[in-house]
């Protein structure tokens, strides 16, 4: 115990030379190192509280076994090309657990404002606080590719078929696109609403419209004509009907029509692309939020 | 460049200019303008509500102040807030740690978030856990730590980067008296490394033993600044508490009132109910014999003397003269007025 330590070595020590007249560029190694942090720190969470996983886990297992069940003796041919219930349930479940996943991720940077972590990381020089959006939808994307491959797998199990390697790989992409734009919307509510009662209140209000005014569960063809136009002003229809349409048809390419809107037939294509244009909104909407006061 | 070069070296730490922000209808800072040297422990002294934490906020980029300039060593808050940010360290009221994160794992998080060169990290963050003495804890989750652990932990993640300019929002607030002790010396070895420190507190004796210098902020506006040898001596007088029994009926202590006010160095006399009626005198500064003089006069009218005792003014002497009220009451007076819902909100961002 012969060294002692003192503030005034700790801090003139290894003195990095003075930032005093630099300009503050943004540097893409600072975004990086803080972005890979912020996401550690949510692993980390993770790992030693699992139950959100376990939960996500087992809530689209029970969509598919039970829900599933519910409609496992409708007549076949009622619900289009697909060859059972369970297999057009599938597309629903996978999107909407992906969904609702994104739709909870303002919840955690809430916590954080309210009691005052977030302040941690306002004070300091972020290259840009995208990198706290990134680390969030970086976490969720990978839960929910995590949920996505489980209802895949149940999916199989219960007789829907496996997609091909091409079709998965699309699958995961549609999900990727979706996770960006809801996670980008739950954090622009996380910092735009007063507290996390509010935050729960919105959350719980519009995720089960949404999912009823889509084709997660009953295609377009069942619907009446006013649900037929919400249903095809709703994103997540527009997810979920791509996929379905993989599940049922192994060869496909963009110009395949996979749903029959209101407003016209909308092909394979013009649905990852609408999906694209919602996620790229959502994303920039939030920024004046994250610039609010000072950036 | 070389001007701007020049203006860096010879500006203050930092300086605040003329600063005001409202919150809605009230207006947390009113004119509140300091100038904090290089290497200085520099204590913003005022009752909850009086805008210290307002001030601070501004000064850490959290908050947007509506006019006035801050400056950081001659570098704009509000035009560079991401140098401001890069120069400051700031440790807030109220400590905010992830329970689910140990104490190391905190200030890795810290460390890359100031973007540390990851080569010297490692031996930066085993420097900050030696210092706050938290070697032990440093593998524990924080939601396992006691208030003074947390606030050390806190500390360190404040300084990890080696901020020139360490803000300090009311850092022993309950804490214990060790952790305190722990803090205070903490402090000066940081100011004596060459660290500029500006730290608020509604504790009097805190102040007086910590700071170079001093300002008090009342009600948004700062109503006194200097060292605080310099307020005492501009309030003047020195201070004399005697007490005639441990308990002294009011008739007594009327008596002798009216005799100590015909003695020619009394400048003033108060009985002091919550104190068993005794007295409190300002007298003349260095008045010589003055508590023989009281005492004799006291005993030619057959009155004894439980307990004299003098005494320079206090620092909430100085805000009593300024202010017309003591800081404790003003404390009552403004914890009765505040409304801790919209406070709350104000800190949330």
């Amino acid at each position: 115990m012969s060294q002692t330590i003192t503030p005034a070595n700790v801090l003139n020590g290894a003195k990095s030379p003075s930032p005093a007249i630099a300009p503050a560029d943004f540097s893409l190694a600072e975004f990086v190192q803080e972005t890979l942090a912020l996401t550690r720190r949510l692993f980390i969470q993770l790992q030693r509280r699992p139950s959100t996983l376990i939960a996500g886990i087992i809530q689209p297992v029970m969509w598919l076994l039970l829900f599933g069940a519910l409609f496992q003796n409708m007549p076949r041919g009622l619900f289009g090309t697909s060859q059972n219930y369970g297999q057009f349930l599938a597309a629903g479940v996978i999107v909407f657990t992906a969904f609702s996943g994104a739709l909870n991720a303002g919840l955690p940077v809430m916590f954080d404002r309210e009691f005052g972590f977030l302040n941690r990381l306002l004070v300091a020089p972020l290259a840009s606080r995208f990198s706290i959006v990134l680390a969030s939808a970086i976490f969720i994307a990978t839960l929910s590719l995590v949920q996505t491959s489980v209802i895949i797998a149940m999916s199989a199990f219960l007789g829907a078929g496996l997609p091909n390697v091409l079709s998965l790989g699309l699958v995961a992409a549609i999900v990727l696109v979706l996770v960006l734009g809801v996670t980008a919307l739950s954090l622009g509510l996380a910092f735009a609403l007063p507290g996390h009662i509010e935050l729960i209140a919105v959350i719980f209000v519009s995720s089960l419209p949404l999912l009823f005014a889509s084709t997660a569960l009953a295609p377009l063809t069942f619907m009446p004509n006013w649900l037929k136009i919400i249903a095809s002003l709703n994103p997540l229809s527009y997810a979920i009907e791509p996929i379905r349409y993989i599940y049922t048809h192994e060869h496909w390419v963009l110009s395949n029509v996979v749903m029959e809107s209101p407003f016209g037939s909308v092909t394979l294509g013009l649905s990852l692309l609408i999906l694209t244009g919602f996620s790229a909104i959502a994303l920039l909407s939030i920024r004046p939020l994250l610039r609010r006061s000072f950036a | 460049m070389l001007r701007r070069l020049k203006k860096a070296i010879m500006a203050p730490a930092v300086s605040i200019e003329n600063l005001q922000k409202r919150f809605g209808s009230v207006e947390a800072v009113k004119d509140v303008s300091l100038q904090i040297e290089p290497g200085e422990i520099f204590g913003l002294l005022g009752p909850n509500g009086a805008g210290k934490t307002t001030t601070l906020r501004c000064l850490c980029t959290l908050a947007m102040p509506d006019s006035g300039t801050i400056e950081i060593s001659g570098v704009s808050v509000l035009a560079h807030p991401k140098l401001a940010r890069q120069k400051l360290g700031y440790v807030a009221q109220e400590v905010a740690l992830d329970k689910v994160l140990t104490g190391r794992e905190l200030l890795q998080l810290q460390a890359a978030i100031y973007h540390l060169p990851r080569g010297s990290v490692k031996a930066q963050i085993e420097q900050a856990i030696a210092l706050l003495g938290l070697q032990e804890w440093a593998d524990q989750k924080t939601g396992s730590y006691s208030g003074g652990l947390k606030k050390r932990l806190d500390l360190a993640a404040g300084l990890l980067h080696k901020p020139d300019v360490l803000v300090l929002d009311e850092p022993t607030v309950g804490l214990d008296i060790e952790s305190r002790l722990i803090v205070w010396n903490f402090l000066r070895q940081l100011r004596d490394g060459g660290t500029t420190i500006l730290v608020t507190s509604h504790y009097l004796e805190e102040v007086d033993a910590l700071a170079d210098r001093v300002a008090i902020i009342d009600r948004g506006v700062v109503i006194a600044s200097g060292t605080p040898s310099e307020l005492k001596d501009r309030v003047g007088g020195d201070r004399v508490t005697l007490r005639i029994r441990e308990f002294t009926p009011l008739e007594e202590a009327d008596r002798a009132k009216a005799m100590l006010q015909m003695m020619p160095f009394v400048q003033d006399v108060i009985i002091n109910a919550a104190q068993g009626n005794s007295l409190n005198l300002v007298i003349a500064a260095q008045s010589d014999n003055a508590l023989t003089t009281i005492q004799q006069t006291l005993k030619a009218a057959g009155l004894p003397t439980f307990g004299i005792s003098q005494s320079r003014p206090s620092l909430d002497d100085v805000y009593l003269a300024a202010t017309g009220q003591t800081l404790m009451d003003a404390e009552m007076a403004a914890s009765s007025q505040r409304d801790l819902k919209a406070e709350r909100k104000q800190n949330m961002r």
